[in-house]
């Protein structure tokens, strides 16, 4: 039988799914791992961005240390940080709030860009403070762009998130890992599928976010 | 068996994994084959040693190893040993995954390797069951395909084993695996996730000692991630590759295991049939000197001191009078 068939046999195993080890536990898990990177590394990217945008001030900066943060390998700072704090969530966490940061931060910034200047003068015009023109202006306006960072972070950390078995975690690196050391590659190649559909779920829900949040009459930011 | 290739990188400590990982071992490992092929048809033109007056087809002696610091340095004794005997020496280092180089040593772009008695058995055999490392030893040659041969096995062995904390030994008195069925709390074991699987895993302790252990997959194969997770107290046992100086470095304790029930890894050279009994007679000089402590010296120094296998080789082999 080949790899792929095998590969699929196994997903439809009923006995996969259920138990702590199941097929919709590693799921989950896999899922709550990319929120949380994706969550806190949102927190402090997307303001970050938007004050970047919103200001000019510190574009090279921040253009700079996302490109930067871009070349870090995730494995890398997964065991860096894990002989720092100790196998656990932590350590797989960081890396993953790292590895989303630049999407994010780059989506944020490029909100504000691409806000033509003449509507922020317009508002400030009306008299609307610099937080208003943030908010009710550049915000509303490069939204699209601002989830084009999430979808992109989203999709790097998940595809990523199998790394967290690494670390005595679990998640769908559970099904790879394994499958990759005791040469069950039609395990492997399941747990991948997983992360695949996943991945493909997630994104396409981010795009229909994308699609919802893009302001009426607006031209289409990209 | 993976676990071997995945390990130099986390034992070089943390930058080293920053620029690799253990997912690029892979990457390397496939990459590894073609320029073999290229590198025998070099030796047998370039290549001008005492041994090839005989004929066309004997040319230098290909020398590989898995891509793991320690078994370099193996290999790297048997290149020294056979260059002062005379012989001229490739060196293919770092070669993958045993999926990789076995074709390469049945094919004969690789003529010696040092490989270990029990994983390369259950290479051949998987539900080989573990034994006496003679038993083991000879069970390998009766699986071996032809033309490949194991050379005497050395006394060294770098196996698995269940790996404690000096201070959790003596609180609970433990000296062997069997002792561990007496602790009352939870027991659990950083090892790669493989573990599970193994036949010295939670089920087989669990069947021949009556210990009770829960897998906390680490995926390091016993590198630093595993060693820190014991000493923290994260869990109380680790797999740790017995001759790993980190052992000693954190004074840990090996338990013994009177059954036998972790499979026995012995050193053991394979050689196609281009190593003559002359050569395995120089490889035999190295294989009966090395024993666990002189596997773990060597090691250590590759750790400690990032000295370079070629070096370090050359100095024990000359320590121990082999290679003047």
């Amino acid at each position: 039988m080949n790899q792929l068939l095998a590969a699929l046999d196994w997903l439809l195993d009923p006995a996969r799914y259920s138990g702590p080890g199941g097929i919709p536990m590693r799921l989950a898990e896999h899922l709550g791992y990319t929120a949380l990177g994706v969550v806190l590394a949102a927190v402090v990217a997307i303001p970050l961005g938007l004050l970047v945008g919103h200001t000019g001030r510190g574009r090279g900066l921040a253009v700079a240390a996302s490109g930067a943060a871009r070349a870090l390998p995730t494995l890398g700072l997964v065991t860096l940080f894990a002989l720092l704090v100790g196998i656990g969530l932590l350590a797989p966490t960081l890396a993953f709030v790292i590895l989303a940061i630049p999407s994010l931060l780059a989506g944020a910034y490029s909100a504000c860009e691409a806000v033509d200047p003449r509507t922020v003068d317009a508002a400030r015009a009306q008299g609307m403070t610099e937080m208003q023109v943030l908010t009710r202006v550049e915000l509303p306006l490069g939204m699209p762009l601002v989830i084009t960072g999430i979808r992109a972070a989203t999709l790097q950390v998940i595809s990523t998130a199998m790394l967290a078995a690494y670390v005595g975690n679990g998640g769908l690196g559970r099904f790879i890992f394994l499958g990759l050391k005791t040469q069950d590659y039609p395990q492997m190649l399941a747990g991948s599928l997983l992360v695949i559909a996943l991945a493909l779920v997630l994104d396409g829900a981010l795009l229909l976010v994308q699609a919802l949040t893009r302001p009426r009459g607006a031209v289409p930011a990209g | 068996m993976i676990r071997r290739t995945a390990r130099p990188i986390a034992r070089r400590g943390a930058l080293a994994a920053l620029g690799a990982g253990g997912l690029a071992s892979l990457a390397a490992a496939c990459s590894s084959s073609d320029p073999l092929a290229e590198e025998t048809s070099d030796a047998s033109g370039g290549g001008g040693g005492a041994s090839d007056a005989g004929g066309g087809a004997a040319g230098a002696l290909v020398v590989g190893s898995q891509a793991y610091y320690s078994n370099e340095i193996i290999a790297e004794l048997f290149a020294q040993v056979l260059e002062a005997a005379g012989l001229s020496i490739t060196r293919e280092y770092q070669i993958g995954q045993r999926e990789v180089y076995l074709p390469e040593l049945e094919s004969g772009a690789v003529d010696l390797l040092p490989e270990y008695t029990g994983n390369l058995l259950q290479y051949y055999q998987a539900d080989a069951p573990s034994a006496s490392p003679e038993e083991i030893a000879e069970a390998l040659a009766g699986v071996l395909p032809d033309g490949l041969t194991a050379l005497p096995f050395a006394e060294a062995t770098d196996q698995d084993s269940y790996t404690t904390t000096a201070d959790f030994a003596s609180a609970n008195s433990l000296t062997a695996i069997p002792d561990l069925a007496g602790v009352q709390e939870d027991l659990k074991i950083a090892a790669n996730s493989e573990f599970e699987a193994r036949p010295y895993g939670p089920a087989g302790v669990k069947e021949t000692y009556g210990v009770d252990v829960a897998l906390v997959p680490v995926e390091d194969s016993g590198g630093p991630l595993t060693v820190k997770a014991l000493t923290d107290g994260t869990v109380q046992l680790a797999d740790i590759y017995t001759a790993d100086p980190a052992i000693q470095k954190n004074g840990l304790v090996t338990l013994e295991d009177p059954e036998s029930l972790i499979l026995p890894q012995n050193v053991v050279p394979i050689a196609s049939s281009k190593v003559d009994d002359a050569a395995a007679a120089e490889i035999a000089k190295v294989t009966g000197a090395l024993t666990t402590e002189e596997l773990i010296a060597l090691n250590t120094r590759s750790i400690d001191e990032q000295a370079k296998s070629a070096d370090i080789a050359r100095e024990w082999l000359a320590e121990k009078g082999i290679v003047a």
